[in-house]
């Protein structure tokens, strides 16, 4: 390797210093960072919110916090979290900076719409904040009926605001990807050639532009019934309270996807290139990603078991479930076949790849409980539902962005994090998750209902454990945050390529240059060809 | 440490181990993929690990046989799942015949029930071991869900609709009952407990418990207090359809449709009493909304379903509903 670097003169971080340069730029790459400042100040604050729910329940009594302080928690830890962290972590943080490298191109489609997305996203999370400091809402993430359109006195509304405002970033943003992706690729670069996170991030897009204005009309609907006292929802006005479940539903079950695809072509491109091989069975996983965005689309009311639905769509809906959970199994399966006969390179993206597998393999296969209709109904609502989506959302998406973020940070900033630093939290993170989660299945399972200030005292041991693990897991984080801010002032020079990976973000300079190439790639050969190297075949 | 932590909850009805049955297979199943995938990805990573970064691995693209293993064989598997739990799903979803019928409301933050001996109790539930129960209810406000964990039964109470329950305990004792769809304020303190009992101190409990007569014998003063029986005369000749031998038969509407009487008909049917209409009767009854409170409409419903003429055709099984209205009010002496 290299020993003497140098860093590169100018780069998109470089070229332009003064505060507007960034408020107005146009730069896919800079919207990338601004979006990961957004999205990292949602997390603190979801984290805030899921460290008092954690303290509050490592006792039975309810004594730390008020009831009603206890449910505003746990409403805006799932809102924070779900619509300012998973939804746009990966797909507009690390979509946005990588995407267009990725394809060769010199930005997305839409630069501007790409910036409007971005302030659109600002603004709804600001009408949430105001929200949340100006009393909270209490409704639960969810905002089922007729809670929300008649019992909450919180600021019900000025929430759906914000989730109704977010949603257009949403759909803006996928708009732009998915016309980069057919209209920017660089000459060569085919859709077979695509690196699979590509494919990940247009399934995601799909789901982002079909599904998200559902939720918008749902919100306009619980408004419509909050204000002018229309029947919608509520019964007692003619409405029916199931109808806004099915509305939500099918909008926030496919928002699943729009979390936890990206994150897994994150973990393909991790895997790829830390084994030295092309993803085996490259077109079953890219098509998988279409066929879980697809399928996606079909199993909502797998959120209604005992909500009073048919016995006979419960049945379609439980399997069209299983449906849909083959896909994601066939993915798991070609990541750990990738890994056979590799030469794999265990740096930190890799342990965070292998983390990823460990917990998202967990979440998958508990599906399996609560799409099985005799046993959801005893699981529906209890603690086994909650560790059953955190191993998804958390396990599975947060783990992947990190894995993501861990891969392309010396693409992002040019320079490398310790890597002993972000193995040892990757594992505290590991171990502290299914230490916070992996009790939360026993509870459900005991019947522990979720959304319970108060609980009966034979739940505490559980709870307790829960609890440390949260602590354990919150240094975690604690601990990315310290060496990634660390890498910026002392990290080594990262160089073009540090992980001696295929694919274009690594033939420009890291930082990249303010317009990405000097000159315009041309693709010749299939992603992850690293035989055709012919160094050294293990 | 772990002492005093049990996995499973306990098991207190005839489908609490049916439901577990299926839980603990599909334990087995997953533990068994979730290790085989673990173990493997582990080994690869130890196996073929290298500190080389310019090492290459083997060029291996796929193999369509394995794909289509492991797509077909977890689809099989699922196929498996699906079916077992399909079949408890039904089993948790039809009450036998002979229940024993209990009416409830979810209101924040209580959940009340009668017994159609007109005993009433709040947040507590007593019931026979050994014998089915029913229990149907609805919300007076907000979403609420009935749980009992020892019986592995869980329904939403859902404002405007009936839902229901049913479980046959097994073993004497107190289980918990908790609200498990979140609810406000006082969510976690919407819960109770559900007593079991030898049907002999279970017939003390029914006795020694004031009254004040039975549901139906209250719905009978309701339905000549709200002067339900000037239309609904019973020879059919009145401006509203007769009530009699009605219950659970399929009755032809105004529209043309059909429509089969359940309790949920005759619910809607007195809150809003225009949107299904027998054919052959013209709309003229008003709107008992916002006039009765659910639990008098159960207390109408269960007058309605007594009215059932000797050797009437639909007569259903439960022994409750048998009897004639005239004569219900003597039950409480039994």
């Amino acid at each position: 390797m290299e020993t003497t670097m140098t860093a590169p003169g100018v780069t998109y971080l470089n070229h332009e210093h003064s505060v507007s340069s960034w408020l107005l730029t146009k730069d896919h790459k800079r919207i990338g960072i601004l979006y990961l400042l957004v999205v990292t100040f949602a997390f603190f604050l979801g984290g805030i919110f899921a460290s008092i729910i954690r303290l509050e329940l490592s006792t039975p009594a309810g004594d730390l916090v008020s009831a009603d302080t206890y449910n505003k928690m746990f409403t805006m830890h799932g809102v924070a979290m779900v619509f300012f962290v998973l939804i746009p972590a990966v797909p507009a943080i690390l979509g946005n900076f990588i995407l267009p490298l990725m394809l060769g191109a010199k930005d997305v489609a839409f630069p501007k719409i790409n910036l409007l997305s971005w302030y659109i996203f600002v603004i709804g999370f600001l009408f949430t904040v105001y929200a949340m400091v100006t009393g909270g809402v209490d409704t639960g993430w969810t905002f089922y009926t007729p809670y929300s359109s008649r019992a909450s006195n919180t600021n019900v509304m000025a929430t759906g605001l914000g989730v109704f405002i977010t949603g257009f970033a949403s759909i803006l943003t996928g708009v732009n990807f998915m016309v980069t992706i057919h209209r920017m690729r660089a000459p060569g670069l085919t859709w077979f050639r695509l690196p699979l996170f590509v494919w990940a991030v247009y399934a995601t897009a799909l789901v982002m532009i079909l599904g998200t204005p559902v939720i918008a009309i749902t919100v306009l609907a619980l408004a419509i019934e909050r204000f002018l006292h229309f029947g919608i929802f509520d019964a007692a006005l003619g409405g029916d309270p199931v109808l806004f479940q099915h509305m939500f539903w099918f909008y926030s079950h496919p928002a699943v996807y729009i979390m936890i695809l990206p994150p897994m072509g994150a973990i393909s491109e991790v895997i790829a290139t830390f084994s030295r091989k092309p993803i085996f069975g490259y077109s079953f996983v890219a098509f998988s990603s279409l066929a879980i965005a697809i399928f996606g689309f079909l199993v909502w009311a797998h959120h209604m078991f005992v909500s009073g639905i048919s016995v006979y769509s419960a049945l379609v809906f439980s399997f069209l479930t299983y449906a849909v959970a083959i896909p994601s199994a066939v993915k798991t399966f070609n990541w750990a076949a990738t890994m056979y006969r590799g030469a794999i390179w265990l740096k930190a993206p890799m342990i965070w790849a292998i983390a990823f597998l460990g917990l998202f393999l967990v979440g998958g296969l508990t599906g399996l409980f609560t799409a099985s209709l005799g046993v959801d109904v005893h699981l529906h609502d209890t603690y086994f539902v909650v560790a059953h989506f955190h191993f998804i959302m958390v396990g599975g998406a947060i783990m992947g962005y990190f894995a993501g973020l861990h891969y392309w940070w010396p693409k992002i900033t040019g320079r490398m994090y310790s890597d002993i630093w972000a193995k040892v939290a990757a594992i505290i993170v590991f171990v502290g998750f299914n230490l916070t989660f992996g009790p939360q299945f026993i509870l459900g399972y005991l019947g522990m209902p979720r959304r319970y200030h108060v609980y009966p005292e034979e739940f505490q041991v559980l709870n307790v454990f829960s609890s440390a693990g949260a602590s354990l897991l919150g240094v975690g984080y604690v601990l990315i945050a310290i060496y990634l801010v660390a890498s910026l002032f002392k990290g080594e020079l990262a160089g073009d390529n540090p992980w001696h990976a295929t694919g274009l973000e690594w033939t420009t300079q890291s930082p990249p240059l303010p317009h990405n190439f000097e000159t315009q790639p041309v693709v010749t050969e299939d992603a992850y060809e690293y035989s055709k190297r012919e160094i050294k075949v293990v | 440490m772990f002492a005093g932590i049990s996995l499973l909850p306990q098991q207190a009805s005839t489908l609490a181990a049916e439901v577990d049955a299926l839980y603990l297979f599909i334990v087995a199943v997953t533990a068994f993929f979730g290790i085989l995938v673990t173990v493997v990805v582990l080994v690869f990573a130890v196996k073929y690990r290298t500190n080389d970064p310019l090492a290459v691995g083997a060029r291996i693209h796929g193999s369509i046989p394995l794909e289509l293993a492991w797509s077909i064989i977890p689809f099989v598997i699922s196929i498996v799942i699906f079916a077992w739990a399909a079949d408890v799903y039904f089993d948790l979803q039809r009450p036998p015949d002979q229940s024993l019928e209990i009416y409830a409301t979810g209101k924040r933050w209580m959940w009340k029930f009668q017994h159609l001996d007109g005993q009433s109790e709040i947040n507590e539930l007593h019931v026979p071991v050994g014998r089915p129960v029913k229990i149907t209810f609805t919300s007076e406000d907000v979403i609420h869900s009935m749980f009992f964990p020892a019986f592995r039964v869980k329904a939403d109470a859902i404002p405007g609709r009936y839902s229901s329950v049913w479980f046959s305990a097994t073993k004497v004792g107190e289980y918990h009952l908790f609200c498990a769809e979140y609810c406000g304020t006082k969510h976690s303190g919407m819960v109770g407990k559900v007593v079991v009992m030898e049907p002999s101190d279970y017939q003390a409990w029914l006795s020694g418990t004031s009254g004040g007569g039975s549901l139906t014998a209250r719905g009978e003063r309701l339905f000549s207090d709200l002067a339900c029986n000037t239309c609904h005369l019973s020879d059919g000749r009145g401006r509203g359809p007769s009530l009699v031998n009605k219950f659970g038969v399929s009755e032809a509407l105004a529209t043309g449709a059909a429509v089969s009487i359940d309790e949920a008909y005759l619910r809607e049917s007195i809150l809003t009493p225009q949107a299904k209409i027998v054919a052959g009767y013209q709309p003229l009854m008003p709107t008992f909304q916002g006039l009765v409170s659910e639990e008098n409409v159960m207390a109408l419903i269960e007058y309605v379903k007594s009215l059932q003429a000797s050797g009437g055709a639909a007569v259903s099984a439960g022994e409750a509903r048998a009897e004639p209205a005239a004569s219900a009010a003597p039950q409480e002496n039994r």
